[in-house]
C-alpha cells in the first residue's frame, strides 16, 4: 500500500528530524508551566475563600473550570501551528529540492502520495494532543479532581481543527511555494481570530451586523468556530445557561451551531480534494 | 516484441516558450540508447515527459508498449533523477526498502534485492549511515541502485555518472554493460561523450526539442576516414600521386592530411610512399569522433 509507505515515510521524517523531539520537550515544558501556575492559582483562591465553605466549592469548578480551557486554549493553538508549520513545506519544499521525483515516478498514484502524507501528519496531531490535551486534563485532576463535561466532544473538535488548518496548509502546498502557503494560513487564522472577536462583541452589544462579519469570517475558514464550539461543549451546563462560557480570554456568547461543524467537515474535504488535484495535474 | 519507447511528436510548450518541439523516437528493447544534445536543447524536459513528471502539451508515447503514466508499465522502469536529490535522513538500507516497497514489491522481494544492490554498488559498508553523511558519489551509486532495484526491463539514466570520479565511472560503466548483456534497455542522458561512445549502441541528437539525427555508434566508425601521415622527402610528384587514393589532399611541411573511402586503402598508401623514396614516420587513420559529429550536427552556437 503506497499510501501507508508515504504516511510512515512522514512521520519518520518527523521522528528523524526531530520535529518530534521539540515538540515534545517543548510540550513537556509547558505542562510544567501549566501545572505550576494552575496550583498557585488553586491554593490562592482556597485561602481567601476558606471562610465560606460553599462559596469556595462553587468558585472551585468555575475556576477549575476556566482553568483547564485556558490550558486548552493554548494547546489547541499550538497544534494549530504544528498542523501548519509541519505541513507548509512538505509538497512544496519536496518539489523544489527535487526529493519528489524518485517518488512519483514509481508505481504511486500521485493522489497517493498527498493522501499518505495527509494520513502521517493526522497521525502526528493526534499524538500531540493525546500528549498535550492530556497533559492538561490530568493537571486539573490531579490538584482538584477536576474533569471537564463532553471531554470526547470537545478533543474530537479541537483535533478536527488542528486536522482542518493542516489539510487547508498541505493543499496550498501543492500549488504555492512553502512562504507563500505560510503567508496564506496564517493570514487565514487572521481572519478567522479577529472574525471570531467580532462576532463575540456583536453578540454582546446585539448588533446582528457583526455577528453576520463573524459568521462570514468562519465560513472563510471555519477554525475557530471550531475551537469556540469545543470550549462550549466542554463548559458546564450551568455556565452555559448563564452565558458564561470561556473560550481561552473570550467569553463565547455566540456559539457556532452544529451546521457550522458540518461545514468544517466540508471545507476539510474539499481542500483535500482540490490539493490532490492540484498535485495530480502539476508539473514536477 | 513492441519497442521500450516509441514516441510520435511530442511536444511541450511552457507559456510562451517552447521546451520541446516534436520528439519522434523509438528505441529498441534491449539496446543502449544515447540522448545528446546541448543544453537546453530539451532533453530534461523530454525524460520529465516520458516518467509522466511533466504532462505532454501535445503528441504521443509508449514505454514497454503501454502508454505514459500506466502504472504496471512503470513497475518496470527505474530511474535516476539528474539532481538525484533524496530524503537524506533516511540510512541506505531504509532509502532502498522504502522505494522497493513504492514499486510494489513483495517484502520477501525487498529484503533478497536490497543487500545485492547495495553490494553491486560497493555501499554495503554504510548501510546503516543516513544519506546526509554521503559524498555526491555515494549519493549518485545509492540513486543507481534505487534504479535498478525492481530489475526494471527500462532504465533513464540521467547523466549518471557526472558526480563520480574515475572508479566510478568504471563501477557505472560495468553496471551498464551488465544490465545490457540481461536486455535491460537503457537510455542515457550524458554530457560525457566519451562515455556515450564505449557504452552505447545508438545515439539521437536533438536541438531545439527535434531529433536531428539517430545515428548507430557502429557506422561512426567504419566509412570515410581522415588520415595523417607524417613523412619526410615529400616530393611534389609523390604527393600528386597520391590523389589516386583521395581528392582531398592537404600537405604541411611534413604534414600531409588525407581524407579515404577505407581504412582497407592504408597499407597501399604506404607502400606507394616507401616506392617514391619518402620517410614514412606515422600514417594515422583520424576517426570521426563523436565529438566532432556532435558539433557537426548540433552546430558551435550550442543549438541557442
Amino acid at each position: 500500500m503506497p499510501i501507508v509507505t508515504i504516511a510512515r515515510l512522514t512521520f519518520l521524517e518527523a521522528l528523524r528530524r526531530r520535529i518530534l523531539l521539540a515538540a515534545f520537550l517543548l510540550g513537556v515544558a509547558f505542562l510544567a508551566l501549566y501545572a505550576f501556575g494552575f496550583s498557585q492559582m488553586h491554593d490562592q483562591i482556597m485561602a481567601n475563600n476558606a471562610a465560606s465553605q460553599m462559596y469556595a466549592t462553587l468558585l472551585k469548578s468555575g475556576m477549575d473550570n476556566f482553568l483547564t480551557l485556558a490550558g486548552l486554549y493554548a494547546v489547541n493553538f499550538l497544534a494549530l501551528a504544528m498542523g501548519a508549520l509541519v505541513s507548509a513545506d512538505t509538497l512544496a519544499g519536496e518539489i523544489s529540492s527535487g526529493t519528489i521525483q524518485s517518488l512519483v515516478t514509481k508505481p504511486v498514484r500521485r493522489a497517493e502520495i498527498v493522501l499518505g502524507k495527509w494520513l502521517g501528519f493526522a497521525g502526528l496531531l493526534a499524538l500531540y494532543l493525546v500528549l498535550m490535551v492530556g497533559g492538561v486534563m490530568a493537571v486539573a485532576y490531579v490538584f482538584d479532581g477536576y474533569v471537564v463535561p463532553n471531554v470526547v466532544s470537545g478533543v474530537a473538535l479541537i483535533y478536527l481543527e488542528a486536522l482542518l488548518v493542516m489539510t487547508v496548509t498541505l493543499a496550498c502546498s501543492s500549488t504555492f511555494s512553502t512562504l507563500a502557503t505560510g503567508g496564506v494560513i496564517f493570514g487565514l487564522y487572521g481572519i478567522a481570530f479577529i472574525g471570531g472577536w467580532v462576532e463575540q462583541f456583536g453578540a454582546l452589544l446585539q448588533n446582528s451586523a457583526a455577528i453576520n462579519l463573524g459568521i462570514v469570517s468562519s465560513l472563510i475558514i471555519p477554525s475557530e468556530a471550531l475551537w469556540r464550539r469545543a470550549a462550549y461543549e466542554m463548559t458546564p451546563p450551568l455556565a452555559q445557561a448563564m452565558g458564561m462560557s470561556f473560550s481561552g480570554p473570550m467569553l463565547t456568547v455566540s456559539v457556532p451551531s452544529t451546521l457550522m461543524i458540518g461545514y468544517a467537515v466540508g471545507y476539510l474535504a474539499v481542500a483535500l480534494a482540490l490539493g490532490v488535484r492540484a498535485f495530480a495535474r502539476r508539473d514536477l | 516484441m513492441s519497442l521500450a519507447i516509441h514516441t510520435t511528436n511530442l511536444r511541450k510548450v511552457f507559456d510562451e516558450n517552447i521546451a520541446v518541439r516534436g520528439l519522434t523516437l523509438q528505441v529498441e528493447p534491449g539496446e543502449v540508447f544515447g540522448f545528446l544534445g546541448p543544453n537546453g536543447a530539451g532533453k530534461t524536459t523530454s525524460i520529465k515527459m516520458l516518467l509522466g513528471l511533466v504532462a505532454p502539451t501535445a503528441g504521443s508515447a509508449t514505454l514497454l508498449g503501454a502508454p505514459l503514466g500506466d502504472r504496471t508499465a512503470r513497475a518496470r522502469i527505474g530511474f535516476l533523477p539528474e539532481h538525484f536529490r533524496f530524503h537524506d535522513w533516511l540510512t541506505a538500507n531504509e532509502f532502498l526498502r522504502v522505494h522497493g516497497q513504492l514499486y510494489g514489491m513483495s517484502a520477501a522481494r525487498v529484503r533478497a534485492r536490497v543487500p545485492e544492490l547495495l553490494d553491486l554498488v560497493k555501499l554495503t559498508p554504510f548501510r546503516d549511515k543516513q544519506l546526509c553523511t554521503f559524498s555526491k558519489g555515494m549519493l549518485q551509486r545509492i540513486g543507481l541502485a534505487q534504479a535498478l532495484l525492481n530489475d526494471p526491463a527500462l532504465v533513464f539514466l540521467d547523466e549518471p555518472t557526472s558526480g563520480l570520479d574515475p572508479v566510478g565511472r568504471r563501477l557505472v560503466r560495468d553496471i551498464i554493460r551488465d544490465l545490457r548483456a540481461r536486455g535491460t534497455t537503457i537510455f542515457l542522458n550524458s554530457h560525457l561523450l566519451s562515455e556515450v561512445e564505449i557504452t552505447c549502441d545508438r545515439v539521437a541528437f536533438i536541438k531545439h526539442g527535434e531529433v536531428m539525427r539517430v545515428s548507430e555508434l557502429k557506422t561512426l566508425v567504419t566509412g570515410a576516414t581522415s588520415v595523417t601521415v607524417r613523412a619526410h622527402g615529400l616530393t611534389p610528384a609523390a604527393l600528386a600521386g597520391l590523389s589516386a587514393w583521395s581528392k582531398d589532399v592537404r600537405a604541411d611541411g611534413d604534414q600531409v592530411t588525407l581524407t579515404v573511402a577505407d581504412e582497407a586503402a592504408l597499407p597501399a598508401i604506404n607502400r606507394y610512399l616507401v616506392a617514391q623514396n619518402v620517410a614514412v614516420f606515422a600514417l594515422t587513420p583520424q576517426h570521426l569522433s563523436l565529438e566532432d559529429l556532435f558539433i557537426q550536427i548540433v552546430g558551435t552556437d550550442g543549438g541557442l
